[in-house]
């Protein structure tokens, strides 16, 4: 047995890290993974750098942020695999719920334009918005879903809030709304501070939510243990894929030793039927959260591009520069060389145009045929990393 | 004569935070401040201007600290998380004492220097300290489920308490196990055949 050192932050996406040490995906491969539970994103990129962690759950733009220099100067870091689509929710405030009630608003959480224009009828001066890290999945969701409803850049502010805190920063008035991955959206409904708006799909149906990074030299050094890791960890996102599974999955996420949370907190997002409100409603949002369904856990050089030419619009730094250095860390190579054995169904090209399927769709695989899950945006956007950088 | 440096601490537990400020006292005459309340941590620390900030590099806290480090307008100073180029062996004995390091552009690494190793030495205590603490803990857990155990066994066998640990001490030698984990899959047996 192999030991390799494994960061998480407590979220229900670190589900496939879980899953392939308590479930022996991990041991079938020859190795014992050692769980650190990690209280800081930023914690989980110091370490890896620092080689005081092996491989790490991490924030799909972190590693795209590394590749653009606006992070430390830590060895050059890469997404193998994506862990996880969607699992994120927005929120907002008791205030906001009630305004957006009285307006006539359905919290049918499933219409991100619906809702996006009731926030924009209901909320004056700027809009506060707690997001977990700066570097996020969720703080580009916000971003791009307000500015299609309507929102200046100058009336949205993005507020970093360790996804714990969250539920404290609404009580103290901090932040007007969030978005966070779960089951943090379902604690502050639970407390009766918020009302959950929408699940992160609604926006993007694939958003790529959380990545499996590794040092490069790490992958370079050790192509043996990495493919172990990935194929195991494959496995989980597999077995976990099951809808069967995932009340099971709740179960052992909940652990004192994991998120350590009631399991029943937990289980919301995973089976995707979530209580919204503090009044009690229900909501169910198929597809909540994914891993490795419809090609979901494939690291597309086209998502690097996407959230590189996004961050470099916004830093000042040249666009097609910016593409192409992050897509390099995206590793697709990797992907088809270490799961290929295992039997992974493998896209024929490594990039493609995000957005582009409204529905799941059956395509050419390297074998035979796979399915792509839908990945559409709720406007229509669609991004062509061929194309020429335009703000969005 | 390099001037005062300000040095700001972000630290909830007071227990904490004082050994680290009087060990960064000693290290140098510099002006320490401590920050305990988490909430509007950004803002705070924008309005102090600090040369160094210092964190736990478990904190939660820290990824608010990181939106600071782009900070790019004219009035803003630049924070960034201390890495040094030419002394890895220093960023990487903060990182392993859990200690995260934020100072502004152009503070020169020899100023760093002292300051960081105090602030390690103080990280490795508390380390230690915790280890110590966890380790009496387990140690606590285990004697209760090695008591639950021979209680099982002493109920189960008729057999007094001294031929029970006897019994689980022979069992986990025979097994190359450890006693407290005999113990524990013995009570987890019992509980699923319901006794």
């Amino acid at each position: 047995m192999i030991t390799l050192r494994l960061g998480y932050v407590p979220l229900i996406d670190a589900a496939p890290l879980i899953v392939a040490h308590e479930l022996g995906f991990a041991a079938e491969e020859g190795l014992a993974l050692d769980l650190i539970r990690l209280g800081a994103w930023a914690q989980a990129r110091d370490m890896l750098g620092a080689g005081l962690l092996d491989a790490a759950h991490m924030l799909v733009p972190m590693p795209v942020g590394q590749a653009l220099g606006l992070g430390p100067a830590l060895p050059a870091m890469d997404l193998v695999m994506i862990l996880s689509q969607g699992g994120q929710a927005v929120a907002v405030n008791r205030d906001l719920e009630g305004r957006l009630r009285d307006a006539g608003h359905d919290f049918a959480f499933d219409d991100a334009r619906a809702a996006g224009l009731a926030l924009r009828g209901v909320v004056t001066g700027p809009l506060r918005v707690g997001v977990p890290f700066h570097l996020s999945t969720q703080s580009e969701l916000v971003r791009h879903w307000l500015a299609a409803c309507g929102f200046a850049p100058t009336e949205l502010d993005l507020i970093t809030v360790p996804p714990p805190m969250m539920t404290d920063a609404v009580a103290r008035g901090e932040v007007d709304a969030f978005c966070v991955g779960e089951p943090w959206a379902s604690f502050a409904v639970e407390r009766g501070l918020a009302a959950l708006l929408l699940p992160g799909t609604a926006i993007w149906a694939a958003a790529p939510e959380k990545g499996l990074v590794l040092l490069r030299g790490f992958t370079d050094a050790r192509p043996t243990e990495t493919g172990a890791l990935m194929r195991a960890v494959w496995r989980a996102g597999r077995w976990l894929d099951d809808p069967d599974h995932r009340g099971t999955a709740a179960e052992i996420l909940s652990r004192p030793a994991y998120l350590n949370l009631p399991p029943e907190l937990a289980e919301r997002g995973l089976t995707g039927r979530l209580t919204i409100s503090a009044g009690g409603d229900i909501r169910h949002a198929p597809g909540f959260i994914a891993f490795n369904a419809g090609a979901a856990s494939f690291p597309w050089k086209s998502l690097a591009a996407l959230f590189a030419q996004r961050l470099a619009l916004r830093h000042g730094l040249d666009p097609q520069d910016a593409m192409a250095r992050a897509m390099a860390h995206f590793r697709t190579d990797l992907y088809r060389r270490h799961l290929r054995p295992a039997g992974a169904p493998l896209p024929g090209a490594s990039q493609r145009v995000e957005g582009a399927l409204a529905e799941d769709r059956s395509v050419a695989a390297e074998r035979g045929g796979m399915i792509l899950r839908a990945d559409g945006f709720f406007d229509g956007f669609t991004f062509d990393p061929a194309a020429p950088a335009s703000a969005n | 004569m390099s001037k005062r440096l300000l040095i700001v601490v972000v630290e909830p537990d007071p227990d904490r935070a004082q050994p680290i400020a009087d060990g960064l006292r000693e290290a140098g005459d510099h002006d320490i401040r401590i920050i305990a309340e988490q909430s509007g941590l950004a803002r705070q620390v924008a309005e102090l201007r600090p040369d160094v900030v210092l964190i736990d590099i478990a904190n939660p806290s820290r990824d608010i600290l990181e939106e600071l480090a782009l900070a790019s307008g004219p009035a803003e100073r630049p924070v960034a998380m201390f890495v040094d180029r030419s002394d890895e062996g220093m960023t990487r004995a903060a990182i392993e004492s859990g200690i995260s390091a934020y100072v502004v552009d152009g503070l020169r690494p020899e100023r760093i220097k002292p300051i960081l190793d105090a602030a390690i030495a103080r990280f490795h205590m508390f380390q230690q300290m915790r280890a110590e603490l966890a380790a009496t803990r387990a140690a606590l857990e285990e004697r209760k489920i090695i008591d639950r155990a021979k209680a099982v066994l002493m109920k189960a066998r008729g057999i007094d308490e001294e031929a029970a640990y006897a019994l689980l001490r022979k069992t986990a030698m025979d097994g190359g196990k450890r006693v407290a984990d005999i113990a524990q899959q013995l009570v987890m047996a019992a509980g699923l055949l319901g006794r």
